[in-house]
């Protein structure tokens, strides 16, 4: 079936996906563009972003210092002319959803209110109380029903890039409604499909992050940058992994350990509770160590105290807080401790981009957590991701917009035998097929069981050798797959299937990359090798596809400005 | 851990093979800390894989997962096995919609009432970026705050008895919706709104029941918004019988 073409495809409606749109619409009034989502697009995981987005906007704050901020974040993996093109961005990024109408909390003079946040050397996050990842959501996305060129593919799961010669064609796809695969043609692709947290077993990610764009980009030829740098939030509720917002330390509250003592002294002296994210996870891990943690049945923590900033505090600046302990852990935090553990929560790396989104295939793009400019290094500091999938979905909207403008339309010949591939390789493969022994389910708890115990907060040769091995036969045993539900109509385990195809395509990069990054720096943290090792590593690792193992390439960080010195907090 | 079990009750329809919807019946282990939807993925991973059913974020927030609990729209990631009254927990798909698949409705047709009503800043001038933002004072938030946190999980629509006789009934979400925008300080565009909401299948269908409004998991009150909507609309139509129309806005 031919669906449609359009002159953009969006595959992905949350932040970064529906700001592309816009600016490409906005761009060239005359450019259709398709949002192709597997979900409603406010399902997006943007959705859960609690905190708030990053800007310079008062008197007090300027640009050098959020690049110094970010840099120093980023443990000087950071692309600074990328991080300058950033900050300089995000003010008109926050202006713009104002006007669109996201409801920024306030000052009392009635101009955005701006919160502190780790590793910020200021008050520097706009919030629009804990849910800013859903107003944000929301606000873009009814903002997009004022545009008749915006269509929308809801529910639609992109299986393959289609190319033509070197270029992109569009993508092949299954309307889940219908059970269906169809061709969408396209002059440009943009990847805005989220990050792949639920490669790892304890995550704040929902179900659908599942690194769908990284491996689409990774099968048509382009490198994965950085993929070894993955973020662990540290404080996530045990069990579940439900995120408790940065911003309940931002407005004050501490991590104590069972002694009731604020152990982060020990860790970030100047900063305590407001130290980056990959330092206190770290901390919080020596803490467990060292058996200063309470012990619950879901493993060790160590606890949020917010009792001291008061019920009023809590009810207006950090209500989701207070919602999800209380339904979650049932405890109230203007009374109790919230128990937290650190959970994975996003990856800096991604698919290899530069400041217009675009990747080593022409018109194909990617922007927000699936691409890495890089502007987040080797750990990105809270509230810098929704500035980055404004600011770059921006600049990619536009960018792909005028692309489209230039180039001429696909034949649809390639795309033709592309459908074919999928048809055969979904239907008639996993679809038809009677299968062997394993199970998604089986076989997904195992990768994520492996990557959590392998390729966490601490890493070393060994372990990750294993991670390598094991997941290439993981690969092997994927294709003795049993799909059991055989109905074309809204397959969710056969989208399960595909996912976690995409998934361990994704554990293997972040593996591979792991294994040969032989240095500690910002979230990667190797016991084998503890120090940061400018002279062999202060670059980006590019990871491709091959026949056999990926391989690993490295390419220059640009710095202009901020020389690379120790990272003392 | 677990130690106890408990029958899951859930409406199964494929439509490539089932002519009705009916009841699947699954025991299935579970502890206190075990929300409905940890159930129902329960079942998927061990028990049977073609039970279908949408989720994504488990924390309430992303709106994908309302089912029908024993009788009762809800949000399953945040309804507790344990509160769930009687031995069996019988989940249905969410009335009022046309079923896909098991407990996977239908609901393209809220996004076309929804894109009806406008819901986006609408103004004659668009205020330069370089002017900065609006002032908007913290009450004038209060306005509309509470209508803006609607996440359109569709258990108001099932919830709702209008929608239910009639599917063309604007409903208390889109309206919820409406009202935020209508209520913004920055917004010129209730005219427009109320047109739409003012038509036969908009905001007058409302008896007040005022279900949707109990249903709602984050507290948006949509039946409250409805009855501000009629007060605005006719004002609003007074004012167009009463005055001239020059003196109009």
């Amino acid at each position: 079936m031919d669906r449609s073409t359009f002159d953009i495809v969006v595959v992905g409606g949350g932040a970064a996906g529906l700001r592309a749109a816009i600016a490409a619409v906005e761009t060239d009034p005359s450019i259709r563009v398709g949002v192709v989502s597997k979900v409603y697009p406010m399902r997006s995981h943007t959705v859960s972003a609690e905190g708030g987005t990053a800007a310079v906007l008062k008197d007090y704050d300027n640009f050098d210092l959020h690049a110094f901020d970010t840099i120093k974040g980023s443990d000087y993996l950071a692309d600074q002319d990328a991080v300058e093109f950033f900050v300089r961005k995000c003010p008109e990024e926050i202006i713009r959803l104002e006007h669109w109408g996201c409801p920024w909390s306030r000052d009392p003079d009635g101009r955005i209110a701006q919160r502190a946040f780790g590793g910020m050397s200021v008050k520097r996050t706009v919030f629009a109380a804990d849910k800013v990842g859903f107003h944000i959501l929301h606000t873009l996305f009814q903002t997009t029903m004022k545009y008749d060129r915006i269509e929308r593919l809801d529910e639609w799961f992109v299986t393959s890039i289609i190319l033509e010669g070197s270029a992109v064609a569009g993508v092949v796809a299954m309307d889940l409604k219908r059970g269906e695969l169809a061709r969408i043609g396209a002059k440009a692709v943009i990847l805005a499909t989220g990050g792949c947290g639920r490669v790892y077993e304890f995550t704040t990610n929902g179900f659908i992050k599942t690194g769908d764009g990284m491996a689409l980009a990774y099968r048509a030829g382009v490198a994965l940058k950085d993929m070894e740098f993955v973020q662990f939030h540290p404080t996530a509720l045990p069990g579940t992994g439900i995120l408790i917002t940065e911003a309940a330390r931002g407005e004050g509250g501490y991590l104590i350990n069972k002694d009731g003592e604020r152990f982060l002294k020990r860790y970030v002296p100047e900063k305590m509770e407001l130290g980056p994210r990959d330092i206190l996870s770290r901390s919080i891990m020596s803490e467990i160590r060292e058996g200063r943690s309470f012990k619950g049945p879901y493993g060790d923590y160590v606890g949020l105290d917010l009792r001291h900033l008061g019920e009023e505090t809590i009810e207006k600046k950090l209500p989701m807080v207070r919602e999800l302990a209380e339904k979650y852990v049932g405890i109230d935090p203007v009374h109790e401790l919230i128990p937290v553990r650190p959970g994975q929560h996003y990856i800096m790396g991604g698919v290899a981009t530069n400041m217009k989104g675009e990747t080593s295939v022409p018109g194909l793009y990617a922007v927000g957590e699936t691409a890495c400019v890089s502007i987040n290094g080797a750990n990105r500091l809270g509230s810098n991701s929704l500035s980055e999938c404004l600011v770059f979905g921006t600049s990619t909207g536009e960018a792909a917009a005028a692309y489209a403008q230039k180039n001429r339309w696909p034949t649809g010949g390639p795309a033709r035998e592309a459908l074919a591939v999928e048809e055969k390789r979904i239907f008639d493969g996993l679809l038809g097929k009677d299968g062997g022994p394993e199970t998604v389910a089986g076989l997904r708890v195992e990768m994520q069981q492996l990557m959590e115990r392998r390729v966490g907060i601490y890493r070393d040769e060994a372990g990750l050798q294993e991670a390598a091995v094991q997941v290439g036969k993981q690969r092997v045993r994927f294709a003795d797959i049993r799909v059991g539900d055989k109905d074309r109509v809204f397959n969710t385990e056969l989208t399960a299937v595909l996912e976690l195809d995409f998934m361990l395509d994704v554990a293997a990069t972040i593996a591979h990359a792991a294994l040969a990054r032989q240095e500690s720096r910002g979230a990667h943290s190797r016991t084998d090798f503890p120090t940061r090792d400018d002279g062999r590593f202060l670059t980006h690792s590019l990871v491709s596809r091959t026949d056999g193992a990926p391989r690993i390439d490295y390419a220059p960080v640009a710095i202009t400005r901020w020389q690379p010195a120790a990272r003392v907090y | 851990m677990a130690d106890k079990d408990v029958v899951f009750r859930v409406k199964r329809y494929r439509p490539e093979r089932d002519v009705e919807p009916h009841y699947q019946d699954y025991r299935i282990p579970y502890t206190d800390d075990m929300v409905v939807l940890d159930g129902l993925n329960y079942i998927k991973d061990n028990v049977d894989p073609t039970l279908t059913y949408r989720w994504s974020c488990r924390m309430g927030i992303c709106g994908s997962c309302g089912a029908s609990i024993n009788g009762t729209p809800r949000l399953t990631c945040e309804t507790f096995i344990k509160e769930v009254r009687g031995r069996t927990v019988v989940v249905d798909p969410m009335p009022n919609f046309p079923i896909l698949k098991d407990l996977v409705v239908d609901f393209d047709d809220f996004l076309r009432k929804l894109h009806e009503v406008r819901p986006f800043i609408d103004r004659k001038e668009e205020k330069p970026l370089a002017e900065g933002e609006y002032i908007q004072f913290p009450e004038e938030i209060e306005a509309y705050r509470q209508q803006s946190m609607c996440i359109n999980c569709m258990l108001c629509y099932a919830a709702c008895p209008v929608f239910g006789a009639s599917e063309h009934f604007i409903g208390p979400a889109a309206s919820a919706l409406a009202y935020r925008y209508i209520r913004d300080s920055r917004d010129e565009g209730a005219d427009a709104r109320l047109d739409v909401l003012s038509t036969k299948t908009g905001i007058w269908e409302c008896t007040f029941v005022g279900e949707c409004s109990v249903v709602c998991p984050k507290d948006v009150d949509p039946a409250g918004a409805i009855q501000n909507l009629k007060v605005l609309a006719s004002i609003r139509q007074m004012r167009q019988l009463l005055m001239p129309k020059w003196t109009r806005r």
